[in-house]
């Protein structure tokens, strides 16, 4: 498994396995930290929800379950690109390694490319934007604008996490064109694998409760 | 034990060895390192500096108390005073101050590595910190903030004119240094252990910053959300915490105690860790009920998430909750008592002695015993409603805080002084100093007590002159207290240049950190150490344990 010549050891470190644990170990504390981060949020979500239904059930109808569904679906798709790509550097396949991560990229910006260009943008035309282009006067007013603000919230953080993993993804291809991964060494991958299924995780989360609970479908 | 004797163990390695403190030179290789010990010194550097800052504030409260009607400053720029007091106290040096001086200097030590896990993301951290600790004082610059160090909504979402925002942006950056530290101390305790070093020969100091930054990881990122709500409320007025537009400001209160509680432990859990290695090397034995004393750590830990209700008892929560975060108030008892029971345990027939660094862990377990106690009085609910926003709180939680977190920081410092700088400082002067820090402390807040109980509440910049009295006295105290504390910074600085020679083991205590030279080199050891012992492995008193039994 540690071929030297395609180790990069940290000095602290006494051997790669103890390298790539460190890093993962690392990684799944961040996302710990992720969740609690998101988990403040909802739960204050979840409080206000209860507290003013009907208006958050207003708010909830007026987002596109059409858009929402498109996007978890691409990013359920990104999910699995992301899976083939740690795959490929597990096997040492760079070629692939750099095409899955590319088609993740890809996923990710088009995820994005919804969610501004799209809803966001719809939203804002329709009046629906919190503090910026508020202009629904119906019935519970003020509780329709604090879901939209849970939603511009939740969705906002969800995005610039999203922003954040495309990032990662530029560099990792960019490091893979160079070398710079192999058997021995892929824990970056493996890492950003994490994160990026933490970010889609999160979504899942997001889409039923901003657009499919809202009392939208009855049985 | 005399210091001089011990320079004879160092060995002969002439005046050039090369260390960590002499193996670069220059400002870029101070601000650029990467290794954990240099790392230290950053954060002991910033949080003096910041230790500083809070004291100056708690200065100039304390002297406008000496009057009934104030007798220095205007009431508003006492509520700025104490909210500059408590946000640097908290934020910027209690919760990171052990943790990223000594827990930084020490835990790659302890556990036998080379450095921490992740090197270049713990100087992050400390960049982290810096951003923050400049943008809290830019608000105080630019005229300070005046809600206190709570930032209670909706007082600090619509009422008040002065810089919540900035105040808020800080403590929201701070958060992901002290993540990243934890995340780091962490990672390394798990995965940096040196051969044959166990978990359960892990020194307990170990543990504690373990069951610590757990809490970071948990705590920090609430704190950091609920900011987020506070600036963007401040900026948009969404009404989240606005009654007026349908929020509650009473889920901040909860949001900020989810966090605020266990932060109170991040406070604490550290100097408890202090404080086992410091009873230990000073009474020559093993720590009594380690495994207790190391697992009461995770048990503050995992029952700090449980409390933060007990801050609201007068805030409208309901009484089934009170009740409930009552009862687990009054459970944070029990694993604190399993310690202070332990430590009190091995100084039964140990062969203590009375150094500077224990007389600070005495001091604590003293005053740390009287900050518990009186803790317990504010967890039932009916005693609460009576001392609520007194003097009282404020003598409590400076007992834990003060008289425990601190005292067992300056503990600390003073016991790896020399393992730091290699020199020691002056034994005298620093035993002095521990007493009048010691004295200043009890006549600064004990006439807190009585003053809370006879009714004066907290953060008002006047007060009914029958209280006179007693504020003059905890003032005077004050003033002995900062004697106290500027004493080690002038003999501390001292030792650096004339200081007699350490040796790497002036203690003759245990730990894989006085195995190596003082001060360390540049990778901590010459050889990876192979643990072979339990922690605390004494020798000195097996004779008499054996002698009692017989």
């Amino acid at each position: 498994m540690s071929e030297p010549h395609a180790t990069a050891l940290a000095e602290q470190f006494d051997d790669v396995v103890q390298q790539h644990q460190a890093a993962s170990l690392g990684m799944w504390v961040f996302l710990a930290t992720e969740v609690l981060f998101f988990g403040g949020l909802l739960a204050s979500y979840t409080i206000y929800r209860y507290l003013y239904l009907p208006g958050f059930e207003i708010g909830s109808r007026d987002l596109s379950v059409l858009w929402g569904a498109t996007n978890t679906a691409v990013l359920i798709c990104s999910s699995l690109t992301m899976a083939l790509a740690v795959r490929s550097a597990q096997l040492g396949k760079t070629k692939n390694l750099i095409r899955f991560l590319f088609v993740t990229l890809i996923f990710g910006l088009v995820f994005l490319f919804i969610k501004f260009g799209m809803e966001w943008r719809h939203e804002y035309l329709e009046g629906l934007a919190p503090a910026v282009n508020f202009t629904y006067h119906g019935a519970h007013a003020h509780s329709v604008e604090m879901f939209m603000m849970f939603y511009f919230v939740l969705t906002g953080l969800h995005a610039l996490h999203m922003i954040v993993g495309i990032g990662i993804l530029t560099g990792l291809i960019i490091m893979a064109s160079r070398g710079a991964f192999s058997p021995g060494r892929f824990n970056p991958v493996d890492n950003a694998g994490l994160y990026w299924h933490f970010v889609d995780i999160v979504w899942i989360f997001l889409f039923p409760l901003l657009y499919l609970i809202g009392g939208r479908y009855t049985l | 034990m005399g210091t001089a004797s011990t320079t004879a163990l160092q060995p002969p390695v002439g005046e050039h060895r090369i260390h960590y403190l002499n193996a670069k030179y220059g400002i870029k290789s101070w601000l650029l390192t990467t290794d954990h010990k240099r790392i230290a010194w950053l954060y002991l550097a910033a949080t003096s500096f910041f230790f500083l800052v809070g004291g100056i504030a708690a200065t100039l409260m304390r002297l406008n108390l000496i009057e009934p009607q104030g007798a220095i400053v205007q009431p508003e720029t006492y509520d700025k005073l104490f909210t500059i007091h408590g946000t640097i106290m908290i934020f910027f040096f209690l919760a990171p101050v052990i943790p990223t001086v000594l827990g930084n200097f020490l835990i790659p030590l302890m556990v036998g590595a080379r450095d921490v896990a992740f090197p270049r993301l713990n100087l992050l951290s400390w960049y982290i910190f810096m951003l923050a600790g400049t943008i809290f004082l830019y608000c105080v610059i630019s005229g300070g903030v005046d809600t206190g160090w709570t930032f209670y909504t909706p007082l600090s979402t619509t009422y008040v004119n002065t810089h919540v925002f900035s105040a808020a942006l800080a403590v929201f950056i701070s958060g992901f240094s002290t993540i990243l530290t934890g995340l780091n101390f962490i990672v390394t305790v798990h995965k940096m252990r040196a051969p044959g070093l166990t978990w359960f020969r892990l020194p307990l100091f170990i543990w504690s910053l373990y069951a610590t930054s757990v809490i970071f990881v948990l705590a920090m990122p609430v704190i950091a959300i609920t900011m987020v709500l506070l600036m963007l409320e401040r900026l948009f007025h969404i009404g989240i915490f606005d009654p007026a537009l349908g929020g509650d400001p009473v889920l901040f209160q909860h949001l900020f105690w989810f966090f605020g509680h266990p932060e109170v432990y991040i406070l604490i859990l550290p100097a408890m860790g202090v404080i086992s290695e410091l009873v230990a090397a000073f009474t020559r034995r093993r720590v009594f009920g380690y495994g207790f004393v190391a697992f009461s750590s995770f048990g503050i830990a995992i029952v700090s998430f449980l409390v933060w209700g007990h801050h609201m008892f007068v805030s409208g929560q309901s009484v089934y909750a009170g009740v409930f975060f009552s009862a687990m108030t009054m459970a944070v008892a029990i694993p604190s008592g399993i310690k202070v029971f332990s430590w009190t345990a091995t100084l039964y027939k140990g062969s203590v002695s009375f150094d500077a660094p224990m007389l600070y862990a005495l001091g604590f377990l003293g005053l740390f015993t009287v900050g518990g106690l009186t803790g317990l009085f504010l967890a039932s609910m009916g005693l609460d409603v009576f001392v609520h926003d007194t003097y009282f709180v404020i003598a409590h939680f400076h007992f834990i805080m003060v008289g425990g977190a601190i005292m067992g920081y300056m503990g600390g410092l003073h016991y790896w002084w020399p393992k730091m700088t290699g020199k020691m400082y002056p034994d005298y002067w620093a035993r002095l100093a521990a007493l009048i820090i010691f004295l200043g402390f009890n006549l600064t807040f004990g006439p807190q007590f009585i003053l809370g109980f006879l009714g004066m509440p907290r953060r008002y910049a006047m007060y009914p002159p029958n209280f006179q009295f007693l504020n003059i006295m905890s003032s005077a105290g004050a003033s002995i207290l900062a004697v106290g504390y500027v004493m080690p910074l002038v003999y501390m600085i001292w030792s650096l240049k004339y200081g007699p020679d350490a040796g790497p083991n002036p203690w003759k205590a245990k730990g894989l950190e006085w195995e190596t030279a003082s001060p360390p080199p540049t990778h901590n050891f010459e050889v990876t150490p192979v643990v072979t012992e339990e922690a605390y492995a004494y020798v000195s008193n097996q004779p008499a344990v054996v002698t009692t039994a017989s």
